[in-house]
């Protein structure tokens, strides 16, 4: 029976477990996690650090039957020869085949679970103004502490925000008491008069072990280079998640379902979607898709700017679909565009109707401008010409409308628009 | 336009018909209140003050009677000569020829080879009597009903999480009071107008990828891509946690099993629900809000989320969020399912379900066979098993091991199954197909033997409304001569099979008496219940049990406000996962279909296609689609479109809508032949439910070239 040992115990390698269950996998499976801690879901750590949720909140579900998991376990190197894996205690772990899901490793001060849930004091400088140390500032303040965001380039999240964006989400972030440093330099923590120092410098792949043994990492990021069937050189080695390069919670799943069927026996491929970078700032829509991607001249390029509502985008289309885009206080254009993208449908035709969601112009409900056909109740498929036509033969109120028409008396909801147009109508002369 | 109605025939030795009757409405579960009438010769229909309609009625309503005096009605037997067509019959000989082919059938093959396919729209007695005739003149498991395509995902999500399925636990003058109500794939503007009238005070949060009537009402409406509601509802659950907003006094004392469902929600951030569902972060987080701060709220779920292959994991999610909001089983707070048919309540829990047996109880149940088989006079080894739900019944006919004979009653399989070009095939395939109706439905034009029946406004009975009310169905005519009720259809049938008559009443009365004992001591109990307490006014809501000697039990408006229908009176979280459809757009079929109603007709539109004020509202199959998805399909407005799956191809009037996804178009189901939207779904199945993925097909949109002369090349 084949041995399936997985290295990291994050939500890939829990829903990796969960879907061999499922899928029917017989072999045994083993678990190595590094944190203490059961599996949690990582991506929630700032509603921890906000204090939305206890730590304890984030606990995954206990691994399916079978699989054993065993926690405060490093991995520290991998044989491949001999297929085994030998961690910091000493212990070793025989596989036939080894799922690398370590994740990344963060280069500032906040990313396990006992980091989040450790009390921080008093006022709090962050340093970093990329995605995390913004999620991060967000969160302390909406706990209610002092926060001041010190980030050495000219606004937060410069890499994937343009000027007019990152200027929107500045100015947001210090409309609720965040106090920002920007530009140059990061400041030495002790210019920054705060209590408590986090710094949130970015993550990287948590890929030593791997380059270690030999496998292939990617030059720039040192991410496992993985093939759609998530396999590194080695083939009785796969990897993935965040050590394999891929961006977001979503990928990561993506891969551990693939996985899963790969490994009992099915055929499928991994086929990434367009990474797209989504803050989780609460209150504030950011998102910037295709910014590390390759850049080439778009067909056509739409911006919208409103900066006094907070609300900006910049769309790169080529070919009818979105190849770059970045949005601030759109909530429904970000949500329409990164369906677009990650489907790969076409841009719609009314490009403001898409940033602002649906409508763009108000229905014209003017009783007196409506056409005589216009259906007034739908449920009796009464037209305004049939309501003024028993008004001007005498029915004067709802209650003879309605007996002589049926408006009005189906779901009621018509009911302000038929008097609407009664009051609209010149009153016949024997009357005045 | 409606026949000679103004001389009702009255039946020899009866007491001559009404002139006038207060009745419901034959359409859907609101079952408005209406009084009957008649005035030069034609049926008159005006709304009452009932409280669910409060004296309002949609157009289908208003137009009822014309179903009366169709011209096609059927009015006698018709039986399929050696010639291939249906030729009338007498009574006799056409119960005769069923009986005895029914006979051979059972002898050739085993009494499995008769099936028996109910509907929704019948009342309690005859789908009480009709699951009876199954079991014990039949002696067969092959009984299931269209109520499974409509309300099984619901049912079965509310008996996992309450121990009982009632449509809405509460009255629906409840709503009237709400402050905020979640609308989860729920278009009543359109599919029961007059329930709106309890939804003008309440704020409306709208989830349905289309922008119906109702949604235009919504203070929020949210647009999930289709088959991504259980996503959002799993995001719902999340930020309803994350932001504070969950109700642990309640989850603590009044409910089970909350932390599996959390962890399953754990995965489902705001961001990546967006992402999946395409609904904004915002927007949900406004929903949870606005859930989470009314007094009082309510949650109601409709076809929209339930008919899905993952139907009832849907359900169940937007019940575990009820639940974490504190919702159910509190007064003027609540979840309800908004049921479909007629009587899609009492025709859910009276015998015509493959897994039931009546009073909602199930079949595998041993004390449940003991109880039913001493009502019943029969040994309880006598009683069949668990039969295959509706679909698969379908499915299996004329297959080795299927039936080969179907007795449908009140449902035209033919429109209204999925994947109905296979289902039609598999009818064809049936050695004998018997069909009940009182028009010749598309079904009915199959049949080897058509036998003509009473319908709404010639007959007493009665029906469980959406809110679990029983309400009397009540005569003003006699039927026409020649027809015959459902009930004296089953006798004749059971007679002629070997059952003793006794067995079989006509008298729907007497059926109910029967009725009552068999749903003594059930979860769904009508034991308290009578046509004397009813007709005297009393607003009873099961389960009424009956009393042995005190005060009569006074129905049960509303459940759960003292405890849940499960032995330790709590709720259950049901932990559930989000799934894709079974079939996704791809290169060759680019678009999701979704299926659904309109205003003007109801189901198979086998009754409204034939009023002419409805069809001239709605008269032909149409699609609904983005304009810039019909620029790239290179087809026009009021042009016709072909619709294609991967099981069939729909013929369709194109309707350019705006407000419609780009990767979305919506049919009506409602209408027959090459337009039959029906022949675009599939046949993946809940493997909770049974229910079918009406919701999700993917599909192409091509024109049709139409050459000249109006011939249209396909």
């Amino acid at each position: 029976m084949k041995r399936i040992l997985v290295v990291g115990n994050g939500l890939a390698a829990h829903r990796l477990t969960a879907r061999l269950a499922a899928l029917g996998h017989d072999g045994p499976v083993t678990v190595l996690g590094a944190e203490p801690h059961p599996a949690y879901q990582r991506t929630l750590l700032g509603s921890v650090l906000g204090g939305d949720v206890p730590a304890s909140a984030l606990t995954l579900s206990a691994p399916p039957p079978g699989v054993r998991v065993l926690t405060g376990v490093r991995v520290v190197a991998i044989d491949r020869a001999r297929r085994v894996v030998r961690c910091a205690d000493g212990t070793r772990y025989g596989y036939d085949t080894l799922v690398l899901a370590t994740g990344a490793r963060p280069t500032g001060d906040v990313h396990t679970l006992a980091d989040a849930a450790r009390p921080v004091r008093g006022r709090v400088a962050v340093v970093g103004g990329g995605v995390l140390g913004v999620e991060t500032a967000t969160a302390l303040r909406r706990r209610g502490h002092r926060v001041v965001l010190a980030h050495g380039g000219p606004h937060p999240m410069h890499r994937h925000l343009d000027e007019v964006a990152g200027q929107l989400v500045a100015a947001r972030l210090e409309s609720w008491g965040i106090e920002l440093r920007l530009g140059g330099y990061v400041p030495a923590s002790g210019t920054l008069g705060a209590d408590t120092v986090l710094r949130c410098t970015g993550t990287v792949p948590e890929t030593a072990a791997a380059r270690e043994a030999g496998l292939a990492v990617r030059h720039a990021s040192g991410s496992i280079v993985v093939d759609e069937r998530l396999r590194t050189n080695d083939s009785s080695i796969r990897a993935i998640g965040a050590c394999a390069g891929t961006p977001d919670l979503a990928g990561a799943l993506a891969q551990a379902e693939t996985l899963a069927t790969l490994l009992t026996g099915g055929d499928t491929r991994y086929a990434p979607l367009p990474p797209i970078l989504r803050p989780r700032v609460p209150g504030l829509d950011i998102a910037s898709l295709g910014a590390s991607g390759p850049s080439g001249a778009p067909d056509e390029v739409v911006t919208f700017s409103d900066p006094a509502r907070g609300r900006y985008a910049r769309i790169e289309i080529r070919d009818e679909r979105i190849s770059r885009a970045v949005l601030v206080g759109l909530p429904e254009g970000t949500a329409a565009v990164a369906q677009l993208s990650d489907t790969g449908r076409p841009v719609p035709e009314d490009r403001l109707a898409l940033l602002l969601g649906g409508r763009t112009k108000a229905p014209g409900d003017d009783p007196a401008a409506m056409a005589d056909e216009t259906v007034l109740c739908h449920c009796n498929n009464v037209s305004k010409g049939t309501v003024v036509r028993a008004w001007q033969h005498g029915a004067r109120d709802l209650a003879a409308l309605a007996a002589t028409t049926r408006a009005t008396t189906g779901c009621g909801g018509c009911t302000a628009a038929v008097r609407a147009v009664c009051a609209a109508l010149p009153v016949p002369e024997e009357v005045g | 336009m409606s026949g000679p109605l103004s001389e009702p025939l009255s039946v020899p030795g009866s007491a001559p018909p009404p002139r006038t009757v207060h009745t419901h409405c034959p359409y859907c579960a609101l079952q408005c209140g209406t009084r009957l009438g008649h005035a030069l010769g034609e049926v008159t229909v005006t709304p009452s003050a009932f409280p669910v309609n409060q004296g309002g009625l949609c157009q289908k309503g208003w137009t009822a009677p014309e179903v009366l005096s169709t011209a096609d009605r059927l009015r006698e037997p018709l039986v399929r000569g050696a010639d291939g067509r249906l030729a009338p019959a007498g009574w006799d000989a056409a119960l005769d020829l069923v009986a005895g082919r029914l006979r051979e059938i059972r002898r050739a093959h085993g009494p499995d080879a008769v099936g028996v396919f109910g509907g929704g729209g019948l009342t309690n007695e005859k789908a009480y009597l009709l699951g009876k005739f199954a079991r014990l003149a039949l002696r067969t498991s092959r009984i299931d009903y269209n109520g499974r395509f409509c309300m099984s995902s619901a049912a079965a999500a509310s008996n996992a999480a309450f121990g009982v399925d009632r449509g809405l636990p509460f009255p629906v003058t409840d709503l009237g009071r709400a402050d905020v109500v979640l609308l989860a794939g729920a278009n009543p503007a359109e599919t029961m107008p007059p329930l709106m009238r309890h939804l003008d005070r309440a704020a409306l949060i709208v989830l349905d990828p289309r922008r119906t009537p109702t949604a235009e009402r919504a203070a929020v409406h949210l647009r999930p891509a289709p088959g991504t509601d259980l996503a959002l509802a799993l995001g719902l659950l999340q930020l309803t946690v994350l932001d504070g907003r969950l109700d642990h006094a309640f989850v603590r004392e009044r409910t089970n099993g909350f932390e599996a469902a959390w962890q399953r929600a754990l995965p489902w951030t705001p961001e990546r629900t967006e992402r999946v569902t395409g609904v904004p972060v915002a927007a949900q987080r406004e929903a949870v809000r606005m859930l989470a701060d009314a007094r009082r709220a309510y949650v109601l779920t409709g076809r929209g989320a339930e008919q899905h292959s993952k139907g009832a994991d849907t359900v169940s999610a937007f019940v575990n969020l009820a639940l974490a909001l504190g919702l159910p089983g509190r007064d003027g707070s609540g979840y309800g399912c908004l049921t479909g048919q007629g009587n899609g309540q009492g025709g859910r829990e009276l015998g015509q379900k493959a897994d039931q047996l009546p009073g909602y109880r199930m079949i595998d149940d041993p004390a449940a066979r003991e109880h039913m088989a001493a009502v019943w006079g029969v040994e309880a080894a006598a009683l069949p098993g668990a039969g295959p739900s509706a679909y698969e019944l379908l499915d299996s006919l004329g297959t080795a091991g299927g039936p080969r004979a179907l007795l449908v009653f009140g449902s035209n399989p033919v429109v209204s199954a999925p994947n109905a070009g296979h289902v039609t095939e598999r009818l064809a395939a049936l050695d004998l197909l018997v069909v009940a109706d009182f028009v010749p439905s598309e079904t009915a034009r199959m049949a080897d033997v058509v036998l003509p029946v009473a319908q709404w406004a010639e007959e007493e009975g009665t029906l469980t409304n959406l809110e679990g009310r029983v309400l009397r169905r009540r005569a003003l005519l006699a039927p026409p001569p020649g027809v015959r009720g459902d009930l004296e259809v089953l006798r004749g049938l059971a007679v002629r099979l070997g059952e003793p008559a006794e067995r079989y009443p006509v008298e729907p009365r007497e059926v109910f008496e029967e009725l009552r004992r068999a749903t003594a001591g059930g979860r769904a109990d009508y034991s308290g219940v009578s046509y004397e307490r009813l007709d005297a006014g009393e607003a009873l809501h099961w389960p009424c049990p009956v009393v042995p000697s005190g005060p009569a039990h006074p129905g049960t408006p509303r459940l759960f406000l003292d405890g849940f229908a499960h032995p330790d009176g709590r709720a259950r979280f049901v932990p559930v996962e989000h799934r894709d459809a079974a079939e996704l757009p791809g290169r060759d079929l680019p678009l999701y279909a979704t299926t659904g109603r309109v205003l003007a007709h109801y189901q198979s539109g086998a009754q409204t296609r034939r009023v002419a004020g409805l069809t001239a509202v709605e008269p032909e199959p149409f699609v609904e689609i983005h304009p810039d998805a019909a620029r790239r399909a290179g087809v026009t407005a009021g042009g016709l479109a072909r619709v294609v799956s991967a099981r069939g191809a729909v013929v369709a009037r194109v309707r350019l809508v705006e407000s419609l996804r780009t990767d979305t178009v919506f049919l009506p189901f409602h209408f027959p032949g090459d337009g039959r939207a029906n022949l675009l779904t599939g046949g993946a199945l809940d493997p909770r439910s049974g229910m079918p993925e009406f919701k999700v097909s993917a599909v192409r949109v091509e024109p049709v070239d139409v050459v000249p002369g109006g011939a249209v090349s396909v």
